[in-house]
């Protein structure tokens, strides 16, 4: 199922609506990377609120999409892992490293603010 | 396992989300909980890509297992295709054939209570794994 991607401001918000196919996260990624160009976006929130489980690929992809954005200049940050499967992806020995990650979309703001800000200072 | 199975046949991608969903459905009519749930969908996620990646196609069967007094979901995961050379590395965490995080197969053994894989060279590859209830 496609992906919405909403831009709010210098962020992009990608809210996942449902279990996401292999193909979705691959679009996904080619999505945000476009649209981080376009919009000169400095941050991204990925809501995986709805996700019932992060395998082993949905882990590498989301890895892959922060990095990809980063180097687009961008940073992301996942919200929304459900307990359950934050347990699961610990079982599996699986982490975001590298990659921020929040509590809800809330707490996904204040990180990239807090984020892009210090990116800011550290250029000037 | 008893005949009262259900076969998915995995071929793509989306074969993948459709046994994990199965899975699940089952595993909740026989009584889990919410955590093991996720457990048990995400080791079928990763087995049934396994098939995918590394097999092309295969199949899928899911069914309730009775040991003594104990029951529990039964996972099998079949393929006809390349086998693995060497299974002690395959279940190495981190090693990879393919690009892959390699954490597939000793992943879906720790999710699960019992984990069993067979494979040759040439013939195929059997993943077999349980969760009991508790
Ligand atoms: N069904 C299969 N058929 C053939 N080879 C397999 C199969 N499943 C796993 N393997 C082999 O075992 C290795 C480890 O599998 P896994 O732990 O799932 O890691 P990954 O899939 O990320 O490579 C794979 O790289 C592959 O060589
Ligand atoms: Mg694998």
């Amino acid at each position: 199922m496609h992906v919405p991607v909403l831009k709010q401001g210098d962020y992009l918000i990608a809210s996942v609506q449902s279990v996401l196919s292999d193909a979705d996260l691959l679009e996904l990624r080619d999505d945000l990377a476009e649209r981080v160009g376009r919009f000169r976006s400095r941050g991204v929130i990925i809501d995986v609120t709805v996700l019932d489980v992060i395998d082993s690929f949905a882990t590498r992809t989301l890895r892959a999409v922060a990095h990809m954005l980063k180097l687009r200049g961008a940073e992301t940050v996942i919200v929304g892992i459900q307990p359950d499967v934050a347990f699961a992806m610990v079982q599996l020995g699986l982490t975001l490293e590298g990659v921020g990650t929040a509590l809800d979309l809330e707490e996904g703001l204040a990180y990239l603010n807090r984020v892009t800000k210090k990116t800011l200072q550290h250029g000037k | 396992m008893e005949n009262n199975e259900l076969r998915v046949a995995i071929g793509s991608a989306a074969d993948i989300v459709t046994a994990r969903q199965r899975g699940r459905a089952l595993a909740m009519e026989m009584g889990f909980d919410g955590s093991d749930l996720t457990l048990i969908a995400t080791a079928i996620s990763e087995v049934a890509r396994n098939i995918v990646i590394h097999a092309k196609q295969g199949i899928i069967l899911l069914g309730p297992v009775n040991h003594g007094s104990r029951r529990g979901i039964q996972i099998v995961a079949r393929d006809e295709g390349p086998g693995i050379k060497d299974v002690a590395k395959a279940m190495q965490y981190g090693y990879s054939t393919k690009s892959g995080l390699g954490v597939g197969l000793p992943g879906a053994k720790w999710l699960m209570d019992e984990f069993d894989i067979a494979s040759s060279v040439g013939k195929g590859t059997v993943v077999t794994m349980k969760k009991w209830l508790h």
